[in-house]
């Protein structure tokens, strides 16, 4: 009895010593430490949040394309706010004393006593008159922001937007307070994390004037707020003005990329807006009409919009038929101005007659790449159709088509390769074969490809083999360099030895073939047009090419939506932007003018503008009113 | 000496006035933790204080039910009850997932169960009628094994819920044992660990293997003589070497990224004050400002103001801190530190060893959980979330400390029924 009377004991001691712990404690910072009783009656103390600058954004030549501006939120604390003179502050902050009411309980039932904003992005004039008297008005001070500038209007789809985040965002990344910004598009979204810094917090103590007396315990409970990394891209701001400026009055896309590194050199996607549009009070009204213009300038049609990629599938079509071993550079079949099957025919642009692989690329035969088709999915060792069909197929994929590359834009589409299961959806099980999908030899029929897409097949042409992931951010400061996945080399299942010969017939279709109105002196381009049925109009033109021939700089894929030939307008567009980028300098004038000057709007939207024009100014009044007001409840 | 003047007679009214008054304190600390100038009225059901309300209701009715059933239920029911929970917790582990993983509750209709609360009670219950089994030695290897199973089993069940505070709890039953005559070497032994432990985080671990090299030398040089002694030292170096592998093991792969950070801060190894420290920081401004009287009755602005997480749960003490000062914290630990003591005192008049066991039981369970949660709040401990008991909001919480004292309660009351 007598040890466990001395256990409890123990016990006991080890309870009172931790409770005796526990007040000494308690006393220390209760009683002798004053710094924690700073918070006297008559301070309050208020919590301000640093925002970072967001990182900037250059070209890669170091060219300034995105920065902040300071802007300034009238935040309030209802709890704090007493005594307002209203009249005052109303005609201070220029709202009318019944949108005061609405605006001061809208904060209210947020909460009491946590701040919220009242105003948002003041005008530096507004701003300028009222900090000298909000004093006057405790409960009131003003939060610097920042919103984003862009010095030269240009590639609004590649920046995208930033907008304030939504429930869903606060939900699910306790990072996101309600009111803070957000990338919602493009790169300002894909690479949010790396852009927005780190939020910093300062504890103040207010005084009954709304003064701020200092920082709380000498700041020890503070962080600074971190800024957001600055962003090098691979975009050449110069060669992108450009690109714009040629595609003015046109609608489409073109895409240019490095192709040896993947680097994303231009993205233009027409029509485009001015991204300075989308930022700040204005944001919610331009997008309205945006979001209503009949063209779509949202749209970002390089990424997106995808269309039958038309003759230029041919080259794929060719490498394919190389590696089964039904193509050789030597393979001849006769054009007699078609391909007949029964009573069906794939006419030809003319009689060609007896023709080689370079010769039928240069002149993009269909007769000829009918046979190639068929020969490729028909051969012998392939039970059905299907079998034929897969393989053809599964070489497509490895050209990145039909499926998505993950770059590092957000918005990209996959594009479309019919699947199996879709022609047996649509002819039936078993009742398809090649000649039921021949249209698929000139690049017709369910088939899509993205601008981007087309510039990636140029790529792999001309790195015979492989292309690296695009992507359009090059560097990131501090930091170790952008993700590994863009510095893999991704291979296709054609081997680099059949590519030569289908290069040199690209070289042909330039230098004496269908795009030879575009050949540029002393700079050989390895290219092919095409032309994109369209059964809503006039058909699209379309052009993919890389240059130079020896060691390519820039590949490139073109679309202009209702240009006709691809010799119209997509060859002539992207050999001009070819050589800008280049050389720096344009040995064809007058092509150019006449590219800059072209107007080839598809007829709907022509007619549609005119009809629009009368609506639409109607619209954006009273959406105009509408968003003012919106912007105003919030 | 049968019990004549009803079951109001016997009862111990220590614990029951420093249960009301422990109680209603926790209430009022609610309702000022959350008050606000729109819901001023205490019954308002949509904010923590109204539900709160009913869930103290329900715990004087369990009380009293408790003390109304026959004395010998409890025991008999031990392993039962114990059975049942064990049970329960592997449904909660099955059933009950969610994405984020740490979901430990049952529903029934819109009460949520959590069966890792009421474990502890049902181990204690479980604990008490083996240790008071008949020729049970706690000397036996066999009764050492069975009692860490007993209480390791809920342990690793509720450990498995990534509730980690709730599972450290388990650990205070190690003073149970002690006082049925486990060795006292297991407190120094536990307490050098834990000193090692820390030593771990905070010193290289070359430095603290010289050190511990160092110390096992010394000692070699004094007591070399005898072979014995020095077969110790060197399995004593060994286990202290295991100890630093094995803690550096487990806070960089087991321990998850935020309790990482967490244990950090507390040992001032990292300075986040926005991030994990964020929450103590609030804590001891909000305890600090209350000086020697406290700011008074809902005058609190750091607790009411949103600075202080969790301020109606976890970070209850931070209210009393603020709002009574000083002499109001005095008063919350003086009461819970006279609580503990009347438990121990009670539980050494009890003639049946369960009850006795059970009582320790009981002082063992709210001394953990004071100790970590005013801990944590006062920058003592790392941030832990388990509730202080009777304060803390939240109807499992509440309810199953009721429960666990209310049966030892009625056990003492019984006690001069038992005739031994
Ligand atoms: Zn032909």
């Amino acid at each position: 009895m007598n040890v466990s009377q001395g256990r409890s004991s123990v016990i006991l001691l080890i309870f009172f010593s931790v409770g005796f712990i526990f007040l000494i404690r308690l006393f220390t910072i209760q009683v002798i430490d004053d710094s924690y009783k700073a918070s006297a009656d008559d301070n309050a103390i208020r919590k301000v949040t640093e925002y970072p600058a967001r990182g900037l954004i250059y070209d890669r030549k170091g060219k300034l394309l995105v920065y902040n501006e300071p802007v300034y939120d009238l935040m309030i604390i209802p709890k704090q706010a007493k005594n307002t003179d209203t009249a005052q502050f109303c005609k201070l902050v220029r709202i009318t004393s019944s949108e005061y009411a609405d605006l001061f309980r809208k904060a209210k039932n947020y909460s009491q006593v946590k701040p919220s904003i009242f105003i948002k992005q003041l005008s530096v004039e507004t701003y300028g008159t009222l900090q000298e008297v909000l004093f006057k008005f405790p409960g009131f001070y003003v939060q610097p922001r920042t919103l984003r500038k862009y010095p030269d209007p240009m590639a609004a789809h590649l920046f995208g937007y930033i907008g304030e985040v939504d429930t869903n965002i606060t939900k699910k990344d306790p990072y996101y307070k309600e009111g803070d910004y957000i990338g919602k598009s493009g790169i300002e979204q894909s690479y949010e994390k790396v852009l927005r810094g780190k939020r910093g917090t300062r504890t103040m103590l207010v005084d009954v004037f709304n003064r701020e007396k200092g920082s709380f315990h000498e700041g020890k409970f503070d962080t600074s707020a971190v800024a957001g990394q600055n962003l090098t891209l691979s975009l050449d701001a110069t060669l992108q003005a450009y690109g714009e400026k040629l595609f003015q009055n046109k609608v489409g896309g073109v895409v240019a990329i490095d192709p040896s590194s993947g680097e994303i050199l231009a993205c233009v996607s027409s029509p485009g807006y001015d991204p300075n549009l989308l930022v700040g009070r204005m944001r919610t009204k331009n997008y309205a009409t945006l979001l209503f213009e009949p063209t779509k300038p949202l749209f970002n049609r390089a990424l997106m919009a995808y269309y039958p990629p038309g003759s230029t599938f041919k080259l794929i079509n060719d490498l394919i038929a190389e590696q089964e071993g039904v193509l050789f550079p030597n393979t001849a079949y006769y054009c007699d101005g078609g391909y007949h099957m029964g009573s069906q025919t794939v006419k030809c642009d003319a009689r060609h007659g007896s023709l080689t692989l370079q010769m039928a690329i240069a002149h993009s035969c269909n007769t000829y790449h009918c046979y190639v088709f068929r020969s490729t999915m028909d051969q012998k060792r392939f039970k059905t159709s299907e079998e034929g069909y897969l393989n053809w197929r599964n070489h497509v994929l490895t050209f990145g088509i039909g499926k998505r590359l993950f770059s590092d834009l957000p918005q990209e589409l996959k594009g479309n390769v019919p699947s199996v299961d879709y022609y047996d959806r649509y002819f039936g099980k078993g009742r398809w074969k090649s000649s039921t999908v021949v249209s698929l030899s000139i690049g017709q029929g369910e088939l899509g490809i993205t601008p981007l897409q087309m510039a990636n097949t140029m790529c792999i042409i001309a790195n015979k083999g492989y292309y690296y992931v695009p992507h359009i951010v090059k560097a990131i400061s501090d930091s170790a360099g952008i993700s590994p996945h863009f510095m893999e080399k991704q291979y296709t299942d054609v081997q680099a030895k059949y590519y030569d010969i289908v290069i040199d017939g690209m070289e042909s279709v330039v230098e004496s073939g269908t795009a030879a109105g575009s050949k540029i002196k002393d700079i050989v381009v390895c290219g092919k047009t095409g032309t994109a049925q369209n059964p809503h109009g006039r058909d699209h033109s379309l052009f993919v090419g890389f240059a130079p021939k020896e060691n390519p700089k820039i590949a490139i894929g073109i679309m202009v939506e209702n240009g006709g030939w691809g010799s119209d307008w997509g060859a002539p567009i992207a050999t001009l932007m070819i050589e800008k980028y280049l050389r720096d300098s344009i040995s064809r004038p007058e092509l150019e003018k006449r590219m800059f000057e072209g107007v080839v709007l598809p007829k709907i939207y022509m007619e549609e503008r005119l009809k629009e024009d009368k609506k639409k100014q109607e619209k954006k009044d009273s959406l105009a009113t509408k968003a003012i007001v919106a912007e105003r409840k919030k | 000496m049968r019990n004549q003047g009803g079951i109001l007679q016997n009862i111990d009214r220590w614990m029951v006035v420093i249960f009301l008054l422990l109680v209603a304190m926790g209430w009022v600390s609610i309702y000022a933790s959350v008050y606000n100038d729109e819901h001023q009225s205490i019954l308002d059901f949509s904010q923590n204080y109204g539900k709160q309300a009913i869930w103290i209701g329900g715990s004087l009715l369990i009380a009293l039910s408790i003390l109304i059933i026959d004395g010998k239920f409890f025991a008999a029911f031990s392993y039962p009850t114990y059975i049942i929970f064990i049970l329960l917790l592997l449904v909660v582990l099955v059933v009950a997932r969610d994405v984020k993983g740490a979901v430990s509750w049952i529903d029934i209709g819109s009460f949520k169960l959590q069966p890792s609360e009421f474990a502890k009670f049902a181990t204690n219950m479980a604990l008490a009628k083996f240790l008071s089994t008949l020729d049970i030695r706690m000397k036996d290897l066999k009764t050492k094994i069975v009692s860490l199973l007993i209480i390791g089993l809920p342990a690793v069940l509720i450990l498995l819920q990534n509730d980690t505070g709730s599972a450290l709890v388990y650990a205070a039953f190690v003073f149970v044992l002690y006082r049925e005559g486990l060795s006292g070497n297991i407190l120094i032994f536990g307490f050098l660990a834990a000193v090692l432990f820390v030593m771990t985080l905070l010193v290289p671990k070359i430095v603290l293997f010289s050190v511990i090299g160092g110390i096992g030398l010394v000692f070699y040089f004094f007591v070399r003589k005898k072979r014995q002694n020095i077969l110790i030292i060197a399995a004593g170096v060994l286990i202290a070497s295991a100890i630093v592998f094995s803690v550096d093991y487990a806070i960089n792969h087991v321990l998850q990224e935020h309790q990482r950070t967490r244990i950090n801060v507390l040992l001032g190894k990292e300075i986040d004050p926005k991030g994990a420290g964020y929450n103590v920081n609030q804590s001891k401004i909000a305890i600090g400002s209350g000086g020697v009287f406290g700011k008074g009755f809902l005058q609190g602005t750091q607790t009411k103001y949103d600075f202080v997480p969790e301020q109606s749960t976890d970070f209850i003490f931070c209210t009393v801190g603020e709002e009574w000062g000083f002499v109001g914290s005095f008063v919350v630990i003086g009461l819970f530190m006279i609580l503990l003591w009347r438990i121990i005192y009670v539980a050494e008049r009890q003639r049946s060893q369960y009850s006795r066991i059970y009582g320790y039981g009981v002082a063992c369970i709210l001394f953990f959980h004071l100790m970590v949660n005013i801990g944590m709040t006062v920058g003592l401990a790392p941030v832990i979330g388990i509730p202080l008991p009777f304060f803390s909001y939240g109807g499992s919480s509440l309810w199953s400390f009721t429960i666990l004292l209310f049966v030892f309660i009625k056990l003492d009351a019984y006690r001069l029924e038992i005739l031994r």
